[in-house]
């Protein structure tokens, strides 16, 4: 039976001479910032099923910074790699595949340029492209917007791009299913009312993705907790659960999220 | 030395490091010359691209794989690497090696396809490849279409996917896999580790 996947996102700075992991790392708690490769190794250690590089700079020069990240990586750590931010065209994506990555992920381009998700999945496979949707809830009923019952009221969840700057007026449900007709292999859901708020996943967003497509949908945004991975993987059809803070901060190790799982009656790989 | 054949779809770099990492010598050959000139104690078949792509660029492989497998240099097939070993898929026209009687078939409706994750092994028979490893390990598989070998002696392990499906095959030097071992860490390390210990005897 397959495995529920546990996934540590990397958000890099590439701004440094290596790059630098910073997701939640603050001046003050420097003893947490790491160099990605050697967070990959530990990662690895401790038993993720597949490592997300975000790069948070995402300038067009860093691209290299990116790849040579990903070939210090692939030297030692022996699991699916996922590279996002940043790519925006199918030479971007090939930069990552030479380095060593399995899979790119993207958000902006795609939304701007929906071809570019056909494009990676034909040159590289389905499941080299994963589709990024950062996600808000709309509570205002609008025309054409599928709307979902939450504890909150109906909403509908509106796409957004530009690293959660900017709004598309897209619904994230009617683009996970156009994504998967494109040729996405993933899509990585996340929740823009949880990041950073570690209340746990958005678990109606989250539900009403994954019942609407068939490829795998990885849950992010909001954890806090292995309970509230437990609830996410439990509670709903998303096949793997990403996180970044509870790892980085050495709050919990993933080893700990997946007993938390095992013992929740959740299939993983021990 | 251990031959990665580049059939020009796709990054070898993860096979080359995992092989190297667990003290093979592995070089990547891009053209049949290559692979003549080689001397190769084994040949690496990897997992890319779909079977129609794969088997129109390993065509011209093919007289030197075919020398190399008759003369008893082991061999191991990855992911599409494996099912190119057959003699035909239903995901194309072109036939397949036929080095292993049998088919290769979509994977049944009901599951996601492709297959993309992490899965378990059950154990049909103990082999040198699968030395250390148990029932219930996980390996990270990626496919859409599954092998069906005519004969049953040849599947080492099985795993469920919608189906119990054969994912090692080994028959005399020829050992085929479906998962990822490069992208299987510690226990997929371990596999490739007893296919290069395997060379070294």
């Amino acid at each position: 039976m397959l495995a529920k996947r546990i996934i540590p996102c990397l958000d890099c700075d590439l701004g440094v001479p290596h790059g630098r992991v910073v997701k939640g790392v603050k001046f003050k708690q420097i003893r947490y910032a790491g160099i990605p490769w050697e967070l990959a190794e530990e990662y690895d250690r401790q038993g993720a099923d597949e490592l997300i590089f975000l790069d948070i700079t995402a300038s067009h020069e860093r691209r290299e910074t990116m790849a040579k990240v990903i070939e210090k990586t692939s030297d030692n750590v022996f699991m699916p790699l996922t590279v996002g931010g940043g790519i925006r065209a199918l030479a971007d994506a090939r930069t990552a595949f030479n380095s060593g990555a399995d899979k790119v992920s993207v958000n902006t381009a795609a939304l701007r340029n929906p071809g570019l998700i056909n494009d990676i999945a034909k040159y590289f496979g389905n499941q080299a492209c994963v589709l990024a949707i950062d996600a808000k809830r709309r509570y205002r009923r609008e025309p054409g917007m599928e709307m979902v019952d939450t504890p909150d009221g109906e909403c509908w969840f509106e796409c957004s791009f530009y690293g959660g700057r900017e709004f598309t007026g897209i619904d994230a449900l009617q683009w996970a299913i156009e994504a998967e007709e494109r040729g996405a292999g993933d899509i990585m859901l996340t929740s823009m009312d949880r990041d950073g708020t570690k209340d746990g996943f958005d678990i109606e967003l989250t539900a009403a993705v994954s019942d609407s497509v068939n490829i795998p949908v990885i849950a992010s945004g909001g954890c806090g907790n292995p309970e509230h991975i437990l609830e996410v993987l439990r509670d709903t059809n998303a096949s793997a659960a990403l996180a970044a803070s509870i790892f980085h901060f050495g709050e919990y190790t993933v080893g700990e999220v997946k007993e938390c799982l095992r013992k929740g009656g959740v299939h993983v790989r021990l | 030395m251990i031959a990665i054949i580049d059939y020009g779809m796709g990054n070898l770099r993860s096979i080359h490091n995992a092989l190297a990492k667990v003290g093979g010598n592995p070089i990547i050959i891009s053209d049949e010359k290559a692979l003549s000139d080689a001397d190769a104690d084994a040949v690496v078949i990897p997992g890319v691209a779909s079977f129609g792509d794969a088997m129109r660029n390993l065509t011209p492989f093919s007289d030197r794989l075919f020398d190399l497998v008759y003369s008893g240099t082991p061999l191991l097939g990855i992911c599409i690497g494996m099912q190119v070993l057959f003699e035909r898929s239903a995901e194309s026209d072109v036939a397949g090696f036929g080095l292993l009687a049998g088919d290769v078939i979509r994977l049944p409706d009901g599951v996601k396809i492709p297959q993309m994750g992490w899965n378990e092994l059950t154990i049909q028979s103990d082999t040198d490849l699968l030395a250390g490893i148990d029932d219930g390990d996980f390996f990270y598989f990626v496919h859409s279409y599954y092998c069906v070998p005519e004969d049953e002696r040849v599947i080492a392990a099985t795993t469920d996917y919608g189906v119990d499906m054969a994912c090692v095959v080994e028959k005399d030097n020829i050992h085929a896999v479906q998962f990822h071992p490069e992208k299987s860490s510690r226990k997929g390390l371990l596999i490739l580790k007893n296919f290069v210990e395997m060379v070294k005897c």
